[in-house]
Parts: structure tokens; C-alpha cells; sequence
């Protein structure tokens, strides 16, 4: 059962059951088109419609626009095996071994979450001691620092553990360059090198990597509790249920190993929020038992501050389309800003930063609440 | 259906404001709001013969805006589909120019089961000859004539070519006209209805075509290429035709795609097979009229 308390949940009910889109009307789909476009799935709606041989059930109107988003997915995944094969060659000269995160990662080791799924970035984890080598040796291969501002360089490096996203100066094909999968100063007390010593290769592809299936869904898991742009956030549900689906059902012994890996690694908290949500969203088959140990495993948080958490993330996941706002969205998407703010950075810096950052995006939010009254339909 | 024709002005203008305009534009379905009169002007001129969906739900394809702002103390115009904006606002009284160029933008921008190529397209004794042209070369203006002269519009802007079928998909739209053009066509035919004119600050003087009705009534009609003419207008030239190689066609056609890209091989196979049954020209006039003549001899290849 799931509970996207918007309008209509059917968004979440198709990814899950994609039977129900046979059963639609042309209304129906005017509206889910434009929230499946906003969140980045109606690719992976025509994957899943083509899978069991659906698409003939669908109008042709309909179909149109999923096949439209199905060919740019898939021409992104031919030009992330190219582009893949450059940053290995680029880094293979120091010796650093390439491990794709999030979307690449999924595309590239064939997982089910890797259906449909758009990828404009590639994401890469680096250790962070080889940080300067890196940076030179893409910066030799030709792709440059995107961003010029100076606080911005600054911020990034400082305060998040990726270096400001690099692009192509002639294919304009964009990385993202980690060394660590969380903010340091977040407390984690995460040390990368373990998820790095537990990589595994990807099939067809020498020196690719990706992360442990724990790992990954742990990575996804801290991720989207951390992000403050939740623009993508619902896409990041999608992404953990099918990540969780698939391991799980490969695998009995996966919860167990999931639970015992977030202690290892500190992320009980993260893994225990992101299960739930991912299961109030999309109804994830997650043992009840599983989600109530994580829990019990995680620092003690009062229910009235898991309750505010619900509330905000119950908002704040959602796409980022008009139909699925309430009064109350917009607020919490900006609260969901700070906290992923005040969960790395010191506050006598973190007011400063987000006075620099946040003042346009409140004022565009008192913009957009105007708007959502308009949009409806 | 209703047609636009239905409604009175008010009517019309209400609807835009309020529920919006589900307007038919085959092959696809808009659904159209704006609080800026110059829209709904040229909507009722141009659009006159479209059909509209009454009820208050239905499908669109695209659900686009055109709303009026604030920029300091001017008076701006801003387009957007569903929320997102993809241009910076225009002049106000722009309003209904910017309209036209967010509906092809919707289209470039998203409908990739076709292969779009920018490029005029028309259709006479039962094949399409698609005219693509950088901005200046005179194809607009030729597009609107060979209209005027009976000749099927399919589209003045984009070709749709279907990958799977082969065949041109008609999308025709208001022919888009600038400066001098618009007197062109306004002196070769007195009384040809045209929308509101507006000042762009970058292209000058534009103001849009109504689409004949033969070509309106006929837009379900798809059909299968037989020519290209890549046409440039050189004052004072005596009508020069050459034929152009298919294999240079092709390269000129491909680097003329909205979205050649996201098609990859298969869209290049499509292109060369669309190429392959077209006969190819480069055409250099002056005088319309024979441009015309001469287009109206052209043989589609067996």
C-alpha cells in the first residue's frame, strides 16, 4: 500500500505495479506524463510497460511520450559506455581504479535500477589522498572545473566531499568526483577506503567498479537523507526500491548483512529513514522486523523529532511538480535545505552560507506557492 | 468538436485565463493558458478553423503558459510548459510570437519518435519536398508562396519524419514571417490573413501566416518524401538550379536535426533511406513567381 499523499499516488503505484497503467484513461495520463516527466521516470515507465509486453494495452498518445523519454535514456546509457571508457583510461595512468556511483553504476553493472534510468552525470568515488592526482590527470584528458566562483570552489571542497563537477571541453560529458559518499563533518566517522575495499568489478568492463549491492544501497540511502536539492529525491526512492528489491530476492540472507554492514559503517540512522521512506512511498517489501532493529541500532531520536522528519520528507520527496503540493511543501523543502546544511556545517558558518544561498531560493519559494494555486491541472 | 470559431473573443480569452485552451494541433493536442490579450487575438485569427476540446479534462500533449510579469518597471512575457521556463521572458506585446516559438520548442524539445529536421516541408502531386535553410535565405517567405499557390503545408519549420514509417508527419503551424516578407506576402495576396504583428528586438518585424484550410483539413495526412531544395534567395539572380548530391543532402539534412542525436545509428539509416527517394537541388532565385513555376514542374522520382 503506498501513501504518496498527493492528488493521485498513481505516480508511485505504476513504478511499482506496472499492470495498473493498462487500466488508465487519457485524463489519467495527462496528469501522470507531466509528473512522470518532472521526476526523470517516464523512461523507466516504458521500460516497465515494454517488459511483459504492455505497450500495445497503452493509447498512442500516451506511448509517444514514453517512447520519447525510453530513446533519450537509452542513447544517454550508449554514450555513458564511451564516456566510462575515457575516465578509466584517464585515471589508469596513476593507477586509480575507476568505482562508478548512482546512476552510472546502476546503467553500467545492468541492475534493475539501471531501467530507464537518465544519467547526465557520472559519478565517480575516489580515496580522497589521491584527490590531486586526479583532478590532473582529467583535467590532462579534458575535462575542467565547471565552476569559476570562488566561494563556490571553496564551499565544495571545504564542506561537501566532492570537487566542484568537472566538464568535457569538447564532448561536455560531466563528472562528479567523490572521496567520500558523506560530508566528513556530518560525525559518521565514515571511512571510505572500507566501501572501497569491497567494490566489485563490473562484468565486460576492466578496471570499472562499483560498490558492494550493501554498499550501494547504504550509498543511496545516506545520499538522499542528506541531499538539500531534493529535486531528484523521489527518483532517489525509486532507485533504492529497486536496488532492495533485487538484492533481496537474490539473496535470503540480505537484510542480515544489510543491518550488520550499516553498524559497521555507522549508518544505521540514514539506512533506517531512507527504508522507511522508500516503503511509505513505493511499499517496499522491507521486514518489519529488519526496519525496527535498524532503528533500535540508531542513536535515540524522540518520536515527536521522527514525526517532524516524517512530516518534512513526506513533502519534501515527492516530485517536484506542482499537483503533489500542499501549503505546507514549499516550507518544508527549505527546512529540508537547512537540515542537510546543519548536518555539515558548523552554524557560525552555516548562517552566513545559507543567507548567501537560501535568500533567493526563499523569496522563489513564496514565488512558487503563488503558482501552485494556478497550476492545478 | 468545437472549432475556435465557436467562441467569441471573451469567451476565448475567459478560457484562457481560467481552466485553459485544449486546442487540437495535429498531431498533437496543447493546452494553452495566458491572461495577455495579444494571445488570444492571435489565437482566434489563426487558429480559427481548429478544433478544441469543450470539457473541463482531457489530454494534452503539452500543458504551455504564456503569463504576463514584472521585470522592474516593464511589462514582460514568459513562457512555460508545466512549470518549467525554458527561455527568458520576452517584449510583452511579444506575447503571441513567443507563444509559437515555445510550441516548436515543446516539440524539438520532446517529441523524439520522429526525427525532426529544420526544414520547411509542402506537398504537391503527392510527395513532400522539404526545403531546409539557415534563418535568411529566403525559405520562409517561399514556404508562405508556395502555400498561397495550393501547395499542401506541412510545416514551415520542422519536418517530422517518422523512423518506422518513412513518411512526413503534417504539423502545420501559422507561418512565421519577418520584416520584409510580411508586405511580400501581404502584396502577393491582398487579404491573406495574418496575426498580430510585433517588434522582436533580435529578428525585427514578425507576424505569422494563417495555415490554409486545404492544408489544415488535410493534416492527418501522412506522406512519404520525394524531394529536397536547399533554396537561397539572391537578389536580382536569374533562377539557377542544380542538382545536389545525395550524399552531400544527406550530410546537410543530418546537421539540420533537432535531435539526430538521440536517434544514433538508426536515424542515420532512416535519413539515408528518406534521402534515397528524394531528388535534390540547390535552388538560387530571385522572382518568386519563377521559383514557383519551377517548383510546380518538379517530378517526384519513380
Amino acid at each position: 500500500m503506498n501513501r504518496v499523499p498527493s492528488p493521485s499516488g498513481r505516480l508511485a503505484e505504476v513504478l511499482c505495479h506496472p499492470e495498473a497503467m493498462s487500466q488508465l484513461s487519457l485524463v489519467d495520463w495527462d496528469l501522470l506524463l507531466r509528473q512522470g516527466r518532472v521526476a526523470d521516470v517516464l523512461a523507466r515507465l516504458c521500460e516497465l510497460a515494454e517488459d511483459k509486453g504492455r505497450e500495445a494495452a497503452l493509447p498512442s498518445q500516451v506511448w509517444r511520450h514514453l517512447k520519447a523519454a525510453q530513446l533519450v535514456a537509452r542513447r544517454q546509457h550508449v554514450e555513458l559506455v564511451y564516456e566510462a571508457q575515457h575516465v578509466r583510461q584517464a585515471l589508469a595512468s596513476d593507477g586509480v581504479p575507476l568505482v562508478l556511483l548512482k546512476g552510472a553504476a546502476y546503467v553500467l553493472a545492468g541492475l534493475q535500477a539501471g531501467k530507464g534510468r537518465m544519467v547526465s552525470d557520472i559519478d565517480l568515488l575516489i580515496p580522497r589522498e589521491r584527490q590531486a592526482d586526479v583532478e590532473s590527470a582529467l583535467m590532462k584528458a579534458g575535462w575542467l572545473s565547471s565552476t569559476r566562483d570562488s566561494y563556490d570552489q571553496h564551499y565544495y571542497r571545504r564542506w561537501m566531499h566532492e570537487i566542484p563537477a568537472l566538464r568535457h571541453v569538447h564532448r561536455g560529458s560531466v563528472l562528479d568526483v567523490h572521496h567520500s559518499v558523506v560530508p566528513p563533518t556530518a560525525g559518521y566517522g565514515l571511512d571510505v577506503q572500507k566501501m572501497l575495499g569491497a567494490v566489485v568489478p563490473v562484468q565486460g568492463m576492466d578496471g570499472v567498479f562499483v560498490l558492494s549491492d550493501m554498499d550501494m544501497v547504504l550509498h543511496s540511502a545516506v545520499h538522499l537523507m542528506h541531499e538539500g536539492e531534493l529535486e531528484m529525491g523521489f527518483r532517489g526512492l525509486v532507485d533504492l526500491d529497486a536496488l532492495v528489491r533485487e538484492f533481496s530476492s537474490a539473496d535470503a540472507s540480505f537484510w542480515d548483512r544489510l543491518h550488520e554492514r550499516a553498524i559497521a559503517l555507522n549508518l544505521q540512522r540514514p539506512a533506517f529513514l531512507a527504508l522507511r521512506y522508500t516503503q511509505r512511498f513505493l511499499g517496499t517489501a522491507i521486514p518489519q522486523a529488519c526496519l525496527d532493529r535498524l532503528q533500535a541500532a540508531s542513536p535515540r531520536m524522540s518520536s515527536m523529532r521522527l514525526a517532524w522528519l516524517d512530516a518534512l520528507y513526506e513533502r519534501g520527496l515527492r516530485p517536484m511538480h506542482a499537483s503533489f503540493n500542499d501549503r505546507y511543501t514549499n516550507w518544508a523543502r527549505s527546512a529540508l535545505y537547512i537540515r542537510s546544511h546543519w548536518l555539515r556545517m558548523p552554524p557560525h558558518l552555516l548562517i552566513p552560507h545559507l543567507l548567501r544561498k537560501s535568500g533567493r531560493r526563499l523569496i522563489e519559494g513564496f514565488k512558487t506557492r503563488e503558482e501552485t494555486n494556478h497550476a492545478q491541472a | 468538436m468545437p472549432r475556435l470559431s465557436d467562441l467569441s473573443l471573451d469567451e476565448l480569452s475567459e478560457r484562457l485565463i481560467s481552466t485553459g485552451l485544449r486546442l487540437s494541433v495535429p498531431p498533437f493536442v496543447f493546452l494553452i493558458r495566458s491572461d495577455i490579450p495579444v494571445v488570444a487575438r492571435g489565437l482566434q485569427t489563426l487558429y480559427e478553423q481548429h478544433e478544441y476540446e469543450a470539457s473541463a479534462e482531457g489530454f494534452a500533449d503539452f500543458h504551455i503558459q504564456v503569463k504576463a510579469r514584472r521585470h522592474g518597471l516593464k511589462r514582460v512575457a514568459q513562457f512555460s510548459m508545466d512549470g518549467f521556463e525554458p527561455f527568458t521572458p520576452l517584449a510583452y506585446d511579444e506575447a503571441f510570437a513567443l507563444l509559437e516559438w515555445g510550441m516548436n520548442w515543446c516539440v524539438t524539445g520532446h517529441a523524439h519518435t520522429w526525427l525532426t529536421i529544420h526544414s520547411a516541408v509542402l506537398e504537391n502531386k503527392g510527395r513532400a519536398v522539404l526545403l531546409p535553410a539557415p534563418p535568411g535565405s529566403g525559405k520562409s517567405t517561399l514556404c508562405a508562396a508556395l502555400m498561397l499557390h495550393g501547395w499542401r503545408l506541412l510545416s514551415d519549420e520542422m519536418a517530422l519524419l517518422d523512423p518506422v514509417t518513412g513518411l512526413i508527419t503534417p504539423a502545420p503551424r501559422p507561418v512565421s514571417l519577418k520584416n520584409r516578407s510580411i508586405d511580400l506576402i501581404r502584396e502577393r495576396q491582398p487579404g491573406v490573413v495574418m496575426g498580430p504583428e510585433a517588434l522582436d528586438t533580435v529578428k525585427g518585424r514578425v507576424a505569422h501566416l494563417k495555415v490554409s484550410e486545404a492544408s489544415r483539413a488535410a493534416a492527418h495526412r501522412c506522406v512519404a518524401p520525394g524531394g529536397v531544395v536547399f533554396p537561397r534567395y539572391e537578389s536580382g539572380a536569374p533562377l539557377t538550379v542544380a542538382p545536389r548530391a545525395k550524399s552531400a543532402s544527406l550530410v546537410e539534412l543530418a546537421s539540420n536535426s533537432f535531435n539526430q542525436h538521440v536517434h544514433g545509428k538508426p536515424g542515420f539509416a532512416a535519413l539515408t533511406a528518406a534521402v534515397d527517394r528524394c531528388a535534390c537541388y540547390d535552388l538560387r532565385y530571385s522572382q518568386i513567381d519563377e521559383a514557383l513555376d519551377w517548383f510546380d514542374h518538379l517530378e517526384p522520382p519513380s
